[in-house]
């Protein structure tokens, strides 16, 4: 029997710096949900680890495979996480129990950084408080189709709806969606009264003996799907491609509420994707400020260093989201802090001007810390930008000189990846492709009833770069098994447009051209 | 501790050993997992169990990065992280998997029975339990309770005991001590002696076949046995007892007397491992190109009067090489045919590896 997750509480010295350090985070303007920190072993923080940070998910061998790989990689002193927290109101953080006081107290710092950004960050808004609860109800609910429809059946259909999690959109969050497949059902089973049966009259409480309920008629998805008004092929291209397959495919109640719940994980992990620069940047940020103004013990001095530039170091090659982030955030303070913002210095191209900027005028009292210029600049920016937001935004030809920020290529004749140049345009726009879409290629859905078949169109947006075609067929297959009509995905493959399709029992690739696109796939480039 | 995940876990070690089952006959004739070889586990590399999701190809090959270097450096060590660079192990995973599991999987996949230990004189290992008690003994193995139990008895019955003030002194003739029981516990043993042709026609590629053949043929036994001791010989025209190393490496030139090889078997038997104590597996690989047919002959007498007897299992594996008649395996099977516990196979390509383990092992002796 599982033991529950809950077994070390706190020790009373370090409960005793979770509330001292809290009262230093909102002196400095922080504003989060009520934390509570747990002590986890290695074991367990692999286990919360693999569960994306909850103590339940639903039975997946996914998880084992995650936790397996987490703990092998811990076992060997290649990986060591530190911290954990959750999204969540009140906010879960835990600690791993093995850890120095002086880590302890950087995580807790840190901790307060991320559950700040989480109340606050605009992207987070919608995301459900009380997913610890809603992710053990989905467990709960898997667990009883397990029960119903047997492991091996459940597991594959959760495979195929994983497939496909990321097909959703989440900028959709911010304008009104329409209600979930099963709202609909209830709410028209309520309302709808059986006009074909007759009736007596009868007592509320005799009501189901006397007039019993009609047997279920059999739903005609398509039926189903007309009367409730959606549309099987869409107005405009839609990114949400589970919405679409839960009004739209014939699914099973269990296997819709299985696709449902995989879409609305997708959907609250999806702001962490979005924010990861900024998220890490920010929480990086306070742990830094925090530690070194209020907690840290000059014995603490170089353990703390060294862990934090451990941290925020980068390898060649690859980018650490917490070092830009940490960095251009207190870039951002320090520029709003001396005045190099705004039109005129944008606009400047000058880069002698641009260093020696303001250095005539007087300095404002303020332009350190709490109430200064460059402080408040930095508290809005992460209460509204994301990761493409704020590269786009605060990214400056300094910053990338700085910062030693550089193109890479493949070579073509070596293959291998050498330094093109430290352009800052193209740098920049690196940066904003490796963000847009958390790196995933953009699907559409476009069609419903291609060829007037029922057959689902997909098509790609391409920004530059080809789709993986192994992937894509086996991507196909999964998708037909919850269509169950052909499936088809247009895109552009080495400057051709390709159709893959996948009919059931083989997929094939055929070019096609512009001419021969349905409708409203001539808009997705 | 039992943690929730346990159960995942468990079903993710599920599929990879039905993905390795799958793959098995593959395997088998992989030299990459040799290599891999770690005391107890084996690293293999699996494929497709992840799931399949809309992503960008290998095209993508171009990204941003933070260092110092001028335009035309490489960059680390040649791996972009780009944006393609993020996604882990591409189409390959390595799971690690102990020697008993592949073992297992071996012996299911071929549907190997079970090896019956032969014969009851079977080895008795000794093992030292403290389960006994004694008067005398170190302070260290002092059994306190008993001890102390003595000591009340003794000081009530000779009324020196007070309730009022119940003070117990434990006096020398009171103290027990903990003792150990030798226990004999039954165990079977086994030992395989690999004979090898090292003659001039055995080639790279043949010793690659051999290598791979005994590494199955180890880790079955193994997964039968609880302690193999495996003894190696190589032999031209003389044969000699080498270890492992030079038993896959050494190469000679000159002729083959296969005979030799028994010789040294029986001499290395005789010597260290009598059959009523173990079970003893001979296999002997060649390309069977014997110098004469009168000592192949005199290989089956040899065989069949000195050996036989003894042992569980002769294994012939008999390699293709492209000089040679090969005529040792006709003259095996002409000879010793009908005899139960000589078994042989050929092994013309990685292939047969799968087969020829389990011609080796289906008989379950």
């Amino acid at each position: 029997m599982p033991l529950p997750i809950r077994i070390q509480t706190l020790p009373r010295h370090l409960a005793e710096w979770v509330e001292t350090i809290a009262g230093y985070a909102r002196r400095e303007g922080l504003d989060f949900y009520e934390t509570i920190f747990e002590m986890l072993d290695y074991d367990q923080m692999s286990q919360v680890a693999a569960y994306g940070g909850f103590p339940q998910r639903y039975p997946h061998w996914r998880f084992g495979m995650e936790y397996e790989q987490l703990r092998k990689s811990q076992t060997y002193g290649l990986s060591k996480i530190y911290e954990m927290v959750i999204n969540n109101d009140p906010c879960y953080a835990y600690l791993l129990s093995d850890n120095s006081l002086t880590d302890q107290k950087l995580v807790m710092a840190h901790v307060y950084g991320h559950c700040d950004f989480f109340k606050n960050n605009i992207w987070f808004a919608h995301t459900n408080r009380r997913m610890i609860d809603q992710m053990a109800n989905h467990a709960t609910r898997v667990r009883r189709h397990v029960e119903r429809f047997g492991y091996e059946v459940v597991e594959r259909f959760i495979d195929t709806c994983l497939s496909l999690e990321e097909l959703i959109d989440p900028y959709s969050l911010f304008m009104k969606r329409e209600p979930s497949r099963q709202v609909i059902k209830e709410s028209e089973q309520q309302n709808k009264p059986d006009n074909d049966a007759v009736r007596y009259p009868a007592k509320p409480y005799m009501e189901r003996y006397i007039n019993p309920p009609s047997p279920k008629k059999t739903i005609d998805p398509e039926a189903a799907a007309r009367a409730r008004g959606h549309r099987i092929i869409p107005l405009k291209p839609l990114r949400d491609l589970l919405l679409f397959l839960l009004h739209q495919a014939p699914l099973a109640d269990w296997q819709a509420d299985i696709l449902s719940i995989i879409r609305e994980e997708a959907y609250y992990f999806a702001p962490q994707g979005q924010t990861k620069i900024m998220n890490e940047g920010w929480a990086s940020y306070w742990h830094s400020t925090l530690m070194t103004r209020y907690i840290l013990r000059d014995d603490e001095v170089i353990t703390y260093a060294d862990h934090h530039s451990g941290t925020m170091a980068s390898s060649p090659g690859r980018l650490n989201p917490y070092k830009i982030g940490i960095e251009l955030l207190r870039d951002i303070e320090y520029r709003w802090n001396t005045g190099r913002h705004g039109k005129e210095f944008d606009e400047c191209k000058d880069m002698a001007a641009r260093r020696k900027w303001n250095a005539g005028r007087t300095v404002p009292e303020r332009v350190v810390g709490m109430d200064s210029p460059g402080r408040q600049k930095i508290f809005e920016v992460r209460r509204v930008h994301n990761d493409i937001t704020f590269i786009d935004e605060f990214l400056t030809p300094e910053f990338v000189d700085r910062f030693k920020l550089y193109h890479y290529r493949a070579d073509p004749t070596t293959g291998k990846m050498v330094i093109v140049n430290r352009n800052f345009d193209q740098i920049k726009q690196g940066l904003l492709v490796m963000l847009a879409n958390h790196c995933r290629p953009y699907i559409y859905v476009v069609d419903g009833n291609y060829a007037n078949r029922g057959e689902l169109y997909l098509a790609h947006k391409h920004n530059g770069f080809d789709i993986d075609i192994r992937y894509a067929v086996e991507t196909l297959k999964n998708l037909y098994n919850i269509w169950s009509r052909p499936v088809h995905l247009q895109a552009h493959i080495d400057n051709d447009m390709i159709l893959f399709s996948f009919d059931g029992n083989q997929s094939q690739q055929q070019r096609i051209n512009e001419k021969e696109l349905p409708k409203p796939a001539h808009r997705i480039g | 501790m039992a943690l929730r995940i346990d159960k995942d876990h468990q079903r993710f070690r599920q599929i990879v050993k039905g993905r390795i089952r799958k793959d098995l006959r593959k395997f088998l004739s992989r030299g990459e997992l040799l290599g891999k070889e770690g005391k107890r586990y084996v690293s293999i590399p699996v494929r497709g169990i992840e799931i399949p999701n809309f992503r960008y190809g290998d095209n993508k090959d171009t990204g941003v990065g933070q260092g110092d270097g001028k335009p035309g450096d490489q960059v680390g060590d040649g791996e972009g992280s780009g944006p393609g660079g993020e996604q882990e192990g591409r189409h390959v995973m390595e799971v690690d998997v102990s020697l008993e599991e592949l073992a297992d999987i071996l012996g299911e996949e071929l549907s190997l029975p079970r090896i019956q230990p032969k014969g009851k004189n079977r080895i008795t290992a000794e093992k030292d339990r403290y389960s006994g008690i004694r008067q005398a003994g170190p302070e260290s193995l002092r059994h306190f309770k008993r001890s102390f139990k003595r000591a009340l008895r003794r000081q009530i019955i000779t009324g020196l005991y007070n309730p009022e003030d119940p003070r117990i002194i434990i006096e020398r003739r009171d103290k027990q001590y903990r003792s150990w029981k030798t226990v004999l516990s039954p165990q079977s043993n086994a030992v395989i002696v690999y004979m090898m042709d090292v003659s001039g026609s055995m080639g790279d590629e043949q010793k690659e076949l051999v290598r791979l053949e005994a590494f199955w043929i180890d880790a079955w036994l193994r997964r039968n046995f609880r302690g193999i001791d495996s003894r190696y010989i190589v032999h031209d025209v003389r044969a000699a007892e080498v270890d492992r190393e030079t038993f896959y490496h050494l190469r000679e030139d000159g002729g083959t007397r296969i005979s030799s090889a028994f010789r040294t078997a029986i001499e290395l038997l005789d010597k260290h491992y009598h059959s009523d104590e173990w079970n003893i597996y001979l296999f002997h690989f060649s390309d069977g190109d014997n110098s004469s047919e009168s000592d192949s002959r005199e290989c089956c007498k040899m065989l069949r009067e000195q050996l036989l007897a003894k042992i569980n299992l002769f294994g012939y594996c008999q390699v293709a090489s492209a000089y040679g008649s090969g005529n040792f395996i006709n003259v095996v099977l002409e000879q010793l045919g009908k005899e139960a516990n000589v078994i042989t196979s050929r092994v013309n390509n990685k292939d047969d590896i799968y087969e020829s383990i389990k011609t080796f092992f289906s008989k379950g002796i």
